[in-house]
């Protein structure tokens, strides 16, 4: 029998907001337990919350790039429910009206695009994070994280496969970090999903029963997850059983999921508006002035690059794709000449530097003018392409520039013929059987007069010249 | 010379004569705190700071408000930095708070003197004062009588002549219930009026502070300094504050007053009822016109309270949970067995009825029959209220149906007995409407309370029209004798 998956997500972005949704508190990642807490956060008695508007322009930026509807009234919810990390026992979120209803996004799966429509968009605050594992006998509270701002961007049921999933979450991060509505970094918890998925059999129209998996934080995790689900529910399935409607974890060590909690504790959260809230309202000039400050998308930028640099619509596509990459890209630009040179540079060996680190530019000690250097140097011959691969691996570590380490190192080209003949004459003398043997009609040798010249010479001899020279002096 | 019974200006104007100092106040305030220590009006007094602030206020000669080293008693659910606030319930008996309500800071800056904080019914849920942990507080004119709620310590210490105001705060009537009762003058504002920061929630979209005082104008005098918008309290109006006190003294003559015609008084108290009817002979003397209104859906008021209230209630009481502050149970098993063991051991019983029914009220499959169909209840109150404020200026009305009762007397067996002293003042806050109880005579040496209610933020109409009674009556100067509380 053949199965058809029916998947849909329900994304958390974490918004990039300076302060929390509903007090002055700092959102910043990684401070000591409990120091970003206010009086608000911690759910004192007595205070009441405010909203950050940082926080619903963010979210209309997000509406206004996938198509969607914005509520330009949109009002909070309570959902209640009791938690040690959610100190004031409701979250406060959004039910009825949310900020935006609607849209679409577009992934690209294989090569081949889809469109995945979304349901809504809601804000809300984030619980604290409760620590079990620190204190004998005690669990610990931090509540840091508690009211950071979360966009919960729900798609409808229309992934079918893990790969997809995949795929939308990568369109996802684009958009969010381009939009600069989230830092998207997956591994401190800013980008995060819950995955809907259900099994039936190919042709049905009616849904199979779903279960949902909480709290995935990387791609990886997410078709793992994903798939490890759909073959359980098959195997559930084709025995004849029912799948059971549950909350289940992703268990990355075993890479299995399993149930989280089962639906005899089913939360009735009883949602009623927030009540120490007024409706949200947002002016006509404020959707104005978020439209007109509309940053650049991708697809925007990659006919820029094209235009603007003249580069192959395959290298502004590849740079165009990561936020990251576009704005180093970006700044690089100021006094280069060879935007081709660059862009060969940052897809080729700075994209592999980066991979094989597993860090984002910005996170590296590559610093734009140095790049700049760089590729300036290459274009202008100071010194070859080969030498600037040792250079860059050099300022990978330990960040200096470019002309430091040519003059330093005295890595600058030899580019005056009669240097290069000189040290071409010396191999030719000392290597009399190899030249005999060339001249006999083993052309491949030729390669091997050019390995002794770089050697001699450290490797700055400039290619071009020395070719130009060997092949004179060996037709000889 | 005492100062009990004086009211602020009279105080004010002893202050400046240098007839007395500030500290003497305030300690002669405490003492008469003390002395009646009996009546329970108080959960905790403030007698250090407040002998210390009297001091500096005395050292700087800076006597610029009316409120200037006036001691005043604060309800015991407004937070107080580094004083004991308790909400007279287990839960918070000993919870201090880190920070200061704006209504407090408000009357602070004014230069006024916190004395202490006041008892109340345990998060202001109830009519009577007995919910308190605290015990009951005594009605100063009658010994084994409650004070009236949820505001009852506030109302019993302005009554005793112990401060000459305090603040209270009303969400269905918690303010001026009890100002009846105990024979002074009450006012609830309009919601959004005074800022909610640091007032510790019962229902959010009903509850709204408001002074208790000896006259009207007194009460003027709080009020100009508790109003205003504030940014920490988003559902605060940003509307402009008129000087209540200066409007004070105009005449009513051509004044619409509506009488409601759905209140049908006949089943009140005949007493209740003849007060009533001299105090509308009294406004027609002094120029009022009256004009019976009708407003339909009034009679679903206490059903409609008792789905919001208890709805609203259930929620912002879930942050009392043993984990970050209040009470916390000894020896629990595990997460849940803290909060089932905390909240038991914490709440009273009132309390927990109104969380249970909150929670049956919002819970799914019930909420669009009670909570959802209350609020648009709710909504219809509110537009009849508009409609007839397009032809009157005030609504008038008895306060409550009776007059202070005895302890235990009511709501021990059924509760809804005692939700039915809230008939009259729960459908202002409904509509978020301000209304004001004024003392107008006794009935059977027990005072009873005459409500008026205004126009959308038209408190001036309200002090005015309460006012120009008081200026022609002495039913605000009557003072209970408290000889039996020694």
């Amino acid at each position: 029998m053949s199965w058809e998956t029916v998947i849909g997500l329900e994304t958390h972005v974490q918004l990039s907001t300076k302060t929390k949704l509903f007090s002055r508190a700092s959102t910043a990642f990684g401070a000591s337990p409990n120091t970003n807490v206010n009086l608000i956060d911690c759910g004192l008695p007595g205070v009441l919350p405010s909203v950050n508007k940082e926080a619903f322009y963010k979210a209309i930026r997000f509406g206004m790039a996938i198509g969607a509807h914005i509520n330009q009234t949109s009002i909070f919810d309570r959902k209640n429910y009791f938690y040690a990390d959610l100190p004031k026992g409701y979250q406060i979120t959004q039910m009825d009206l949310p900020i935006v209803l609607g849209g679409s996004i577009e992934i690209l799966n294989e090569n081949s695009s889809k469109t995945i429509n979304i349901t809504r968009a809601h804000l809300e605050e984030d619980a604290g994070k409760s620590i079990h594992d620190e204190f004998e006998g005690f669990s610990a509270i931090d509540l840091n994280r508690a009211g950071t701002p979360l966009l919960e961007i729900v798609s409808e049921p229309e992934i079918s496969s893990a790969k997809e999933a995949v795929a939308y979450m990568k369109a996802m991060h684009q958009l969010v970090t381009y939009l600069d509505v989230s830092d998207g970094n997956m591994a401190q918890g800013s980008l995060r999903c819950d995955a809907n998925v259900s099994i039936r059999k190919s042709g049905d129209s009616e849904l199979g029963i779903r279960t949902e998996i909480k709290n995935i934080n990387s791609f990886k995790f997410i078709e793992k997850a994903i798939n490890f689900e759909i073959k359980r529910q098959i195997k559930v399935l084709e025995s004849g059983e029912k799948v059971t409607q549950e909350t289940r974890l992703y268990d990355s060590a075993k890479d299995e999921t399993r149930p989280m909690r089962s639906k005899e504790f089913a939360n009735d959260y009883r949602y009623f508006p927030e009540p120490d809230l007024l409706p949200v309202v947002i002016s006509n000039e404020e959707m104005q002035k978020i439209k007109d400050e509309f940053p650049e998308l991708p697809n925007e930028k990659e006919t820029r690059y094209q235009n603007e640099y003249g580069l192959s619509s395959y290298d502004a596509q590849i740079i165009a794709s990561s936020k990251s990459m576009a704005d180093f890209f970006e700044s690089s630009l100021t006094g280069v000449k060879n935007y081709s040179l660059l862009a060969n540079w940052l897809i080729g060996e700075i994209s592999a530097y980066l991979n094989k680190e597993l860090i984002e530019i910005h996170e590296s000690k590559l610093s734009s003018e140095n790049i700049a250097m760089l590729i300036n140097r290459i274009d202008d011959q100071t010194i070859s392409g080969k030498i600037g691969k040792s250079i860059f691996e050099e300022m990978c570590i330990n960040g200096s520039s470019p002309d430091q380490i040519i003059e330093s190192k005295g890595l600058k080209q030899i580019t005056d013929d009669d240097s290069i003949e000189k040290v071409v004459d010396e191999v030719i003398e000392n290597n009399s059987e190899q030249v005999q043997g060339f001249k006999s009609g083993k052309e491949k040798l030729f390669g091997f007069f050019v390995g002794q010249v770089m050697k001699k010479t450290q490797g700055k001899a400039n290619p071009q010249t020395v070719n130009k020279i060997l092949k004179e002096k060996l037709a000889k | 010379m005492s100062i009990q019974f004086k009211s602020i200006t009279e105080l004010n104007e002893l202050l400046d004569n240098k007839a007395i100092s500030v500290l003497e106040l305030t300690q002669e305030s405490i003492q008469l705190a003390k002395k009646y220590s009996e009546l329970n009006c108080f959960v905790t007094l403030n007698e250090e700071n407040s002998s210390n602030r009297a001091s500096a206020i005395d050292r700087d000669q800076k006597n610029t408000s009316l409120l200037s080293g006036i001691p005043l008693a604060q309800k015991d659910l407004f937070c107080t930095e580094g004083l004991r606030t308790t909400c007279s319930s287990k839960i918070l008996s000993n919870f201090i708070p880190p920070y200061t309500a704006t209504v407090v800071e408000k009357l602070e800056d004014a230069g006024s003197i916190t004395i202490g904080k006041t008892n109340m019914d345990e998060f202001a849920m109830g009519s009577s004062n007995e919910t308190s942990f605290f015990g009951s507080v005594h009605n100063p004119w009658k010994k084994g009588f409650v004070p009236g709620g949820s505001s009852g310590g506030s109302a019993a210490a302005v009554a005793a002549g112990i401060v000459p105001a305090a603040t209270g705060t009303d969400t269905g009537g918690s303010i001026r219930q009890p100002a009846a009762h105990c024979g002074i003058t009450g006012l609830k504002p309009t919601y959004g009026r005074i800022s909610r920061w640091g007032m510790i929630a019962f229902a959010s979209s009903l509850d709204q502070a408001g002074p208790l005082a000896r006259s009207a104008e007194d009460c003027a005098i709080l009020l100009n300094s508790m109003s205003g918008y504030d940014s920490k309290d988003t559902t605060s109006l940003n509307s402009d504050v008129p000087n209540f006190l200066e409007n004070i003294n105009q005449s009513i003559k051509g004044k619409k007053i509506g009488i409601i015609k759905e209140f049908d008084l006949s089943d009140l108290d005949t007493e209740v009822q003849k007060r009533f009817d001299e105090s509308k002979k009294a406004y027609e003397n002094l120029g009022a016109e009256f004009i019976e209104v009708s407003l339909p859906n009034i009679s679903a008021s206490v059903p409609t309270y008792y789905s919001i209230a208890p709805a609203e209630c259930s929620s912002n009481l879930s942050r009392y949970d043993g984990v970050r502050f209040g009470h916390r149970a000894e020896n629990t098993d595990d997460l849940n067995d803290l909060y089932i063991k905390s909240r038991s051991e914490g709440f009273g019983d009132e309390v927990k009825r109104r969380i249970l029914i909150g929670t049956y009220a919002l819970s799914a499959g019930y909420y669009d029959a009670y909570y959802k169909k209350a609020q648009q209840v709710r909504r219809l109150i509110k537009n009849d209220f508009d409609q007839v404020f397009k032809s009157i200026d005030l609504l008038m009305t008895p306060t409550s149906p009776y007059t202070a009762f005895k302890f235990e007397s009511k709501g021990t067996q059924n509760p809804v007995e005692l939700y039915l002293e809230d008939l009259f003042t729960i459908s202002s806050n409904l509509a978020g409407l301000p209304a004001i109880s004024i003392p107008h005579g006794q009935v059977n040496s027990l005072p009873v309370g005459l409500q008026l209610i205004g126009n959308f933020l038209r408190e001036d109409e309200l002090l005015n029209a309460a006012h120009v009674f008081q200026q022609n009556s002495d039913f605000h100067h009557a003072k209970p004798n408290l000889e039996n509380f020694k």
